[in-house]
């Protein structure tokens, strides 16, 4: 575990704790793998709804409930029935039916002459593009048409209402990543400043102080946020302050216990026994010894708040349409399983390599920045 | 002992009064009220209705009203669920719940201290690997993933099980949701063990009882008991939790227990049923803890006398 202070090599006791622990996270193939993950995932979130070409609120009314695939859409044998059902809207006859590559040519018949603004049916489709008349007869009952296919993929299926799952997906994890990390951050600003306050005064106001954290503690703690959402409004914004505001107890708890224990320890009496002036103390020793529970505790806080986020979602009282979260998605389809799993799986997923990746990642930052540990 | 445990239990209800103290107020503060609906009702329907269930009263007075009933063990009459009183809304969902999370704190106990005990003995293995990645994986993945993939393997695949349901306890529906509800628990028990025995087997006393060459039956015993004591103070507060019902899995397996009765207690602004789940939940707790304590203080004759 440890080293003797003598045997360990000078440069070495010299270098600072966060190029050590690069060091050792670098060195970790688990970690590294996470941190791919993770980067990947976010990358895709980021940019991925730019590239699938759905937009993530689209409906795609013919194609609802479609299953993942890498094929094109519409598949060669939907063309004529869909051409059916849309001449029965336009109350003409498909006649002369013929696909060619990317564009379909027919013959629209009718008893009375056919008025070409029924052509407009066309571009409101999700399969025909605009159509084009190519030709009448003299008498208006017959329109030669040819309009283009419109072609789509959708990689990861589409939802009961037709809209593309990827995008979706992709557009949710933006959501549940900023709330993870920022809900973090309203946990870690009011943890370390309320922990240290308390570990520095020390005496009856740190007793008061952690009395009251105690008490916070003691209060069914999903049911708070429960409660504090269900009562004040579903806005984002409210989440993150429900999170944070329950999360930062344990912070408070972590930097109040480590920085009192760091200033009792026997080198810190011993540095200023020395004459070390408190700002050096801190800097030497305080913050060192801080840096790293503080550090991994925020890494493992971030899943830890997407999930609750997702739990909350998942229960109706999170995040509401027409934005999403993952919860959300994996909430509509854990009420589809029998007829689109996909819709389960896909957000799932996503929800659960972030979770797994961030979960490692944290626990192995964590003890690649425990100063006690060592190279 | 029994001094100890009625001191344990008076020490309790300071903070049962805050819980519900503070509860109580928050619950107010939210807007709308119990009997708003689509179409709001008759201004003197209403007046009735409020006069009845009190809600006409300052709320001083009707927060005094509860803490009176409460002190009296009534937990006051359901405003969502008409004619029952939580107490009965309890009556019936708690059995549902507990059976539940008892099964699963039965077979977390169970398999959680086997795997445990097998990656300590194994330490370094492929076995001791396997058992840290699955507890990480069973950790990680939250109930409302887990649930329905369960459905979707042994419900719609297989078709061995049923997707939902109570069925008066049968024990088929029973299956998926205790595995459910086991999956995390079996993971941080096994994690538990695994660390305390790891610990044990560092320890001189185990050393010379090995060096004794005392029976495998004895040195069991002799581990499992260092082994026990980080699990049952876990089991204590994880009890309180599981026996409540949780609210994933009651929703996804379509159950009646009570742990969907505070979130339609919240979203109903049924005032009297978000309270009485406080309370219940708190005193869970607060038992659960106890009995973990004790439970410590049999296993440990070291910390008998701190109480």
């Amino acid at each position: 575990m440890s080293m003797s202070a003598a045997s360990a090599p000078a440069a070495f006791a010299e270098a600072s704790l966060l190029a050590r622990a690069r060091r050792r996270l670098a060195g970790d193939r688990v970690a590294r793998a996470c941190a791919a993950i993770l980067a990947l995932v976010t990358l895709a979130c980021l940019l991925g709804p730019f590239v699938t070409g759905h937009p993530y609120d689209r409906l795609y009314y013919d194609y609802p409930g479609t299953p993942p695939s890498l094929a094109l859409y519409p598949r060669p044998d939907a063309v004529r029935p869909a051409l059916d059902r849309l001449a029965f809207r336009m109350r003409v006859r498909a006649e002369d039916v013929s696909v060619t590559g990317d564009a379909v040519r027919l013959t629209l018949a009718a008893d009375k002459p056919v008025d070409p603004r029924v052509l407009t049916f066309f571009s409101r489709s999700d399969i025909f593009g605009e159509a084009q008349i190519l030709g009448r007869s003299e008498d208006g009952r017959r329109l030669a048409v040819e309009a283009p296919l419109r072609r789509l993929r959708f990689l990861a299926g589409t939802d009961a209402l037709g809209r593309d799952l990827l995008t979706r997906t992709l557009v949710a994890g933006r959501l549940s990543l900023a709330l993870g990390l920022m809900a973090t951050a309203v946990a870690l600003g009011i943890g370390v400043a309320y922990g240290a306050l308390a570990g520095t005064l020390g005496g009856r106001v740190d007793a008061a102080m952690m009395r009251l954290v105690d008490i916070l503690y003691s209060l069914p703690f999903v049911f708070f946020v429960i409660m504090l959402v269900v009562f004040f409004g579903r806005s984002v914004a409210l989440i993150f302050v429900a999170v944070g505001a329950v999360e930062w107890l344990d912070m408070a708890r972590i930097v109040r216990s480590e920085a009192q224990g760091i200033r009792r320890r026997d080198y810190v009496r011993a540095a200023e026994a020395l004459g070390l002036t408190t700002a050096a103390i801190l800097r030497r020793h305080v913050v060192p010894n801080l840096l790293g529970p503080v550090v991994a505790f925020a890494a493992l806080m971030v899943p830890r708040v997407i999930l609750l986020e997702s739990f909350l979602s998942f229960l109706g009282l999170g995040v509401q349409e027409p934005a999403t979260s993952w919860g959300v998605l994996i909430a509509d389809g854990a009420r589809s399983l029998e007829t689109a799993p996909w819709m389960l799986v896909v957000p799932a997923a996503f929800l659960v390599a972030t979770l797994l990746a961030l979960t490692l990642l944290g626990e192995r930052l964590r003890d690649a920045l425990d100063p006690r540990e060592g190279a | 002992m029994t001094p100890y445990i009625l001191r344990r239990l008076a020490q309790g209800v300071p903070t049962l009064f805050l819980v519900v103290t503070l509860s109580f107020f928050l619950v107010r503060l939210a807007p709308g009220g119990p009997f708003d609906l689509e179409r709001p009702l008759p201004a003197a329907a209403m007046e009735n209705l409020r006069r009845v269930y009190g809600l006409d009263q300052p709320l001083p007075v009707q927060y005094g009203r509860y803490l009176a009933a409460l002190a009296r063990g009534d937990l006051g009459p359901s405003f969502s669920v008409r004619d029952l009183s939580v107490a009965e809304l309890f009556a019936r969902g708690l059995p549902v719940s507990m059976t539940l999370g008892g099964l699963a704190l039965l077979v977390a106990l169970g398999l959680g201290t086997a795997l445990g005990a097998l990656s300590a003995l194994r330490r370094g293995s492929w076995l001791d690997h396997a058992v840290t990645t699955l507890g990480t994986f069973a950790l990680t993945v939250p109930g409302f993933v887990v649930a329905p993939l369960l459905q979707i393997a042994f419900g719609l695949s297989l078709r061995w099980l049923p997707v939902g349901g109570w069925d008066d306890g049968n024990p088929k529906n029973l299956v998926l949701p205790v595995v459910t509800l086991a999956l995390p628990q079996v993971a941080v028990i096994a994690r538990l063990a695994r660390a305390g025995l790891v610990e044990v087997f560092d320890r001189p006393h185990w050393r010379t009882l090995r060096a004794l060459g005392l029976p495998p039956r004895i040195l069991a015993l002799h581990a499992l008991r260092g082994a026990a004591l980080p699990v049952v103070s876990y089991l204590g507060p994880a009890a309180a939790g599981l026996l409540t019902g949780s609210v994933v899995v009651e929703t996804v397996f379509g159950l009646p227990g009570v742990g969907r009765y505070f979130v339609d207690g919240a979203v109903n602004r049924d005032y009297t049923l978000v309270l009485g789940t406080v309370v219940l939940i708190a005193v869970f707790v607060l038992v659960l803890n106890l009995v973990a304590d004790l439970a410590c203080a049999l296993i440990d004759p070291r910390l008998r006398d701190v109480g």
